[in-house]
């Protein structure tokens, strides 16, 4: 049996004691369980960090909240101030998973959350061993990313929260033995590159502490859509975050199951600053967008299904 | 005092929804070892080494079984195909697919067991592998004729020629993976020369002479015990690779060895549906007289064990046609052996006849029922036997009715809500019945009770409750002075709980068990077998039918299909117990859903291996894709055969498949010929 040790500290400093050295942050366990139980983790040290003090949400100066690692999704999704001012984020997190794991899952293990690529789960990888190779390149890949993938992965970011929190620049706050730090969500999940073993900018050990969304005219007039093989329980095929703001001239938008992180869509943001928001416009600010993509055989329908996304959903936010 | 015919909760349920119900896998043995199973990685191929040694010393480790040292078996031993290679699990290094087990290792826990087999160095050699199914494979045949096998009635070429109408298409569906939800589990140990099983399967007898074979034992050597099955789907039928092993493993160790597979290895090492790739040629007049039906279905088989997917099954039966020609073609790949699984051969058959018809009405502009009215046959227009019951025509103006069909538009893509395509389409099918031969030993006891034995399975469906049922109204008394005892092989020849034969089966040997006791002034044993009386059972064409009626929603933007309304109605003899019937042909109505918008099992193109073998990758519809679904019974009574009944474990499943396809079609003007119909399919 792989035997591992198992601690519950009650403070963060206790915590960061306790990962000193190889030990996994244990949230709801939703998914690092699930890897271990797979054997594609195998952690020696688990630091259960559910009793520390960090969940809830609370208000930024900013104007701003300011999110809780250890806030469950499920509180996440129902806290008013997130439905009224983030909307896009209590609907992205309420189209994940199901409502026991929802229960159980936390805001910052949700950001950690592994590529749910089949072959990751099921053979080696150059996700799990650098220089074992692709298989999904070659093989089953309809569910796999269109853009900023390398040779070395193409698998995708399963995350629907981590779509709405960088739609709203969100920045992730952490701690380490030296003192705190933070990353915008943006540069928190690094290029894969010849890397993609490195899914994180977090620092060796750092605990992540709360994630800060920043106040903003466009968020409470955002919405995601997600669009899944099944109506319920499933890893979006491709998602979208979007706000959208004709007075602020402000627009926003991240996309989802596109790539190996959250995508923001800073192309066609871009594109539709310099002009009127027109349906239009909408569809050819995805055409910019998607230039970039590169398709493989079995997925070019993503490249259609997320034009088709980013158009639909801000004509629907255009009042 | 009837019994039959009342709505009743079952008997277990209480056990099952509090948790005291044991499944195979709970039941306390002691001194018990456990064994986890290793699978073949690589498609095809050799076992060069298994290093027994790198794992032989590890904490709690008893032992590995590989094809060295395991117990030899029968080759003989199978099934009604005759003998089955896939039965012969460690007797040599070959290796025929991925997912073939090549080891056991048996330890005194489930975790170590699994700990070891984790870390077992096991090395091949590689062999070119052909997992690749085409519907003109150079390795194609004829498949065995067993049953379905090809006629050719009429000239259809001319009936062709001299159409109006003609369609002629070809129609794919995937393979799909039974996944019942509870694992293949068994635990078996060694009394002297005897040998004791707990299993999961749909038959303890027919399992239990499979496993004597095996072991070359004599069947009364060979005692096994299925008190809850959580589910077979058809890939619990066989004596599976739990059983086989936990036996090998019960012998060599010396003590009780439970082995359950784990979810991804009940994906990869039991059965399947097989791909297959359909093609319909159908005549009309202009009319909508069918003049021929043509269908020429073509799937896979492993190199191990022959099969049927007897897809043509419905196209010798459920319409009038002047000429019928079927011929099946059967491709052997290095793959799991296909076995039947929830409707086999009619469900993905009727997806091809039904959405053809729906292709010709669409040509005539005609109403699809009506179409189908049209060509109600008066005798099996294949056989020519008459039908014992027919009351198909009674479902579809019943479904029609209660659905709303007669308000349809037939033209489609013309309803929109939002941004929203609406469409309906309905199916028309049939499951052929029947029983099979089985026993039943019936005994008076002292307090006025009467102890009913006989080796059936509930897999979940409510058995225990029907036959209670048949048992108490066959013996004119109340359902309390009913003790039933089941699911165990050592209570006499007995059907298995498969092919929707099972409650016909148990219910005549029952019954003629009862009779025989009531002769005899409700005194003693008896023991009734129906192998004489199903003799004398005239030839009919005998099948429970359906109308299947759907509503779907598709969003052009995205691809997305969801169904929005589901209503079955169902010809299926007298109903035992309609609250469970109900309850069994929604979940077949449910599967039927999923084989038409989820299920699919995917193959790495390299490697040959599935690649979703779990329910994060293999998907069945989830709660919130399960619509408001409905499911009646029209009155119906099927002769000849006691109690009047006939099946009702499949017929929900075949048809929903199509009428869900062609309701897509009415959504959206486009027609899906391919399952699972997923978004990238519907995508505009």
């Amino acid at each position: 049996m792989k035997e591992f040790a198992y601690e519950r500290p009650a403070d963060v400093r206790d915590a960061l004691i306790a990962a000193d050295g190889g030990g996994r942050y244990l949230g709801g366990g939703t998914n690092l369980v699930d890897l271990m139980k797979e054997g594609v983790e195998a952690p020696t040290r688990l630091v259960d960090v559910r009793r520390l003090p960090l969940a809830g949400v609370s208000e930024a100066p900013d104007g701003g909240l300011v999110i809780g690692a250890t806030t469950t999704n499920s509180d996440l999704a129902a806290h008013p101030e997130v439905r009224r001012r983030y909307p896009a984020l209590s609907q992205a997190v309420l189209a994940g998973a199901s409502g026991q794991l929802r229960n159980m899952a936390t805001v910052g293990g949700n950001l950690l959350q592994r590529t749910r690529c089949a072959y990751f789960a099921a053979q080696v990888c150059n996700k799990r061993v650098p220089g074992t190779g692709c298989p999904a390149i070659a093989g089953e890949h309809h569910n796999h990313a269109i853009l900023g993938w390398t040779r070395s992965c193409v698998a995708t970011h399963p995350s629907d929260m981590a779509v709405a929190m960088l739609a709203f620049d969100a920045v992730v706050r952490y701690e380490t033995l030296d003192g705190p730090g933070e990353i915008p969500l943006e540069d928190f999940y690094p290029p894969v590159g010849d890397t993609p073993h490195r899914e994180t900018a977090l620092p060796q050990g750092a605990l992540i502490t709360a994630v800060a969304l920043p106040g903003s005219a466009v968020s409470p007039r955002s919405r995601y859509r997600k669009v899944r093989e099944r109506a319920s329980y499933a890893f979006a095929t491709v998602s979208i975050a979007a706000g959208l703001d004709l007075d602020a001239g402000s627009v926003r938008i991240a996309l989802g199951g596109v790539a190996s992180r959250p995508w923001r869509a800073r192309t066609a943001e871009a594109f539709l600053l310099e002009g009127p928001l027109t349906p239009e416009a909408f569809r050819a600010a995805a055409d910019a967008e998607l230039a970039a993509a590169e398709p493989l055989p079995g997925n070019g329908y993503k490249v259609r299904l997320a034009g088709n996304l980013i158009e639909t959903v801000l004509k629907e936010l255009r009042p | 005092m009837n019994a039959v015919g009342v709505a009743q909760p079952r008997i277990e349920g209480r056990d099952k929804v509090t948790g005291a119900a044991r499944y195979a896998a709970d039941v306390p043995v002691p001194g018990l070892a456990f064994g986890a199973v290793v699978l073949a990685t690589v498609s095809r191929g050799r076992v060069r080494d298994i290093n027994v040694s790198a794992v032989q010393d590890m904490p709690g480790v008893l032992g590995v079984i590989d094809h060295r040292n395991a117990p030899r078996l029968d080759p003989k031993a199978g099934g009604f195909f005759g003998p089955d290679g896939q039965l012969q699990l460690l007797q040599d290094e070959v290796i025929p697919f991925a997912g073939r087990p090549v080891a056991l290792v048996v330890a005194e826990t489930l975790e170590l067991a699994q700990a070891a087999a984790e870390a077992l160095p096991v090395t091949y050699d590689e062999e070119p592998h052909d997992t690749v199914f085409t519907a003109d494979h150079p390795a194609g045949r004829p498949a065995a004729t067993l049953f379905d096998e090809p006629v050719n009635v009429g000239d259809v070429e001319a009936e062709l020629a001299a159409a109006s109408v003609v369609i002629d298409e070809r129609y794919r569906t995937p393979e799909e993976h039974c996944s019942a939800m509870e694992p293949h589990s068994a635990t078996a140990w060694w009394e002297g020369e005897r040998l004791e099983a707990i299993d999961s399967n749909q038959g303890p007898f027919t399992v239990a002479v499979t496993l004597a074979t095996l072991f070359s034992l004599s069947p009364d050597q060979v005692h096994i015990r299925t008190e809850h099955v959580g589910g077979g789907f058809g890939s619990k039928g066989l004596c599976g690779p739990q059983l086989i092993l936990a036996a090998m493993a019960g012998r060599l160790f010396g003590r009780p060895v439970r082995v359950t597979l784990t979810r991804a290895q009940v994906f990869l090492a039991t059965a399947m549906r097989p791909a297959t790739d359909q093609l319909i040629r159908i005549g009309a007049d202009a009319d909508g007289r069918l003049r021929a039906i043509w269908h020429e279905p073509a799937f896979e088989i492993s190199t191990l064990a022959e099969y049927i997917e007897g897809c043509t099954e419905l196209t010798k039966t459920l319409y009038a046609a002047r000429a019928i020609r079927t011929r099946l073609t059967a491709v052997p790949l290095d793959i799991l052996p296909p076995y039947s699984m929830r409707g086999p051969g009619a469900a993905p058959g009727s997806f091809a006849l039904e959405s053809a018809m729906d292709e010709l009405a669409e040509r005539l502009g005609m109403d699809p029922l009506e179409l189908r009215l049209r060509n109600e046959p008066v005798a099996g227009p294949v056989s020519g036997l008459p039908f014992s019951s027919r009351n198909l025509v009674a479902c579809l103006r019943e479904g029609a009715r209660r659905f709303g069909w007669d308000t349809r538009d037939h033209r489609p893509r013309l309803r929109r809500e939002g941004a929203l395509l609406v469409g309906t389409g309905l199916a028309a099918s049939s499951f052929s019945a029947g029983a099979f031969p089985s026993s039943a030993t019936i005994t008076a006891e002292t307090d006025g009770t009467f102890t009913v034995a006989i080796g059936a399975t509930d897999l979940g469906t409510g058995a225990r409750t029907a036959l209670t049922a048949i048992a108490a109204d066959a013996l004119k008394v109340g359902t309390e002075r009913i003790r039933l005892r089941i699911s165990d092989s050592g209570l006499g020849p007995v059907w298995s709980a498969g092919g929707s034969r099972g409650t016909t089966s148990w219910a005549w040997a029952i019954t003629e068990a009862a009779e025989k006791l009531r002769g005899q002034g409700y005194g003693g044993t008896v023991t009734a077998d129906t192998t004489r009386s199903l003799g004398d059972l005239p030839s009919r064409e005998r099948h429970a039918y359906s109308a299947v009626f759907a509503e779907v929603t598709v969003d052009p933007v995205t691809g997305e299909v969801r169904v929005r309304r589901l209503l079955g109605m169902f010809a299926a003899g007298r109903v035992v117990n309609p609250l469970m019937a109900r309850s069994q042909v929604i979940g077949g109505m449910i599967g039927g859903l999923s084989m038409a918008l989820h299920e699919e099992g995917l193959r790495d193109p390299v490697s040959g291996r599935h690649v979703n073998a779990d329910f994060a990758g293999y998907h069945i519809a989830a709660h919130a894709d399960v619509p408001d679904i409905e499911a009646d019974f029209v009155p119906d009574y099927e002769p000849g055969i006691p109690m009047g009944v006939k099946g009702v474990g499949e017929i929900g499943n075949v048809g929903t498949a199509a009428a869900i396809a062609n309701a897509v079609w009415h959504a959206t003007g486009v027609r899906q010929r391919s399952l699972p119909i997923r978004l990238d399919r519907v995508l505009e």
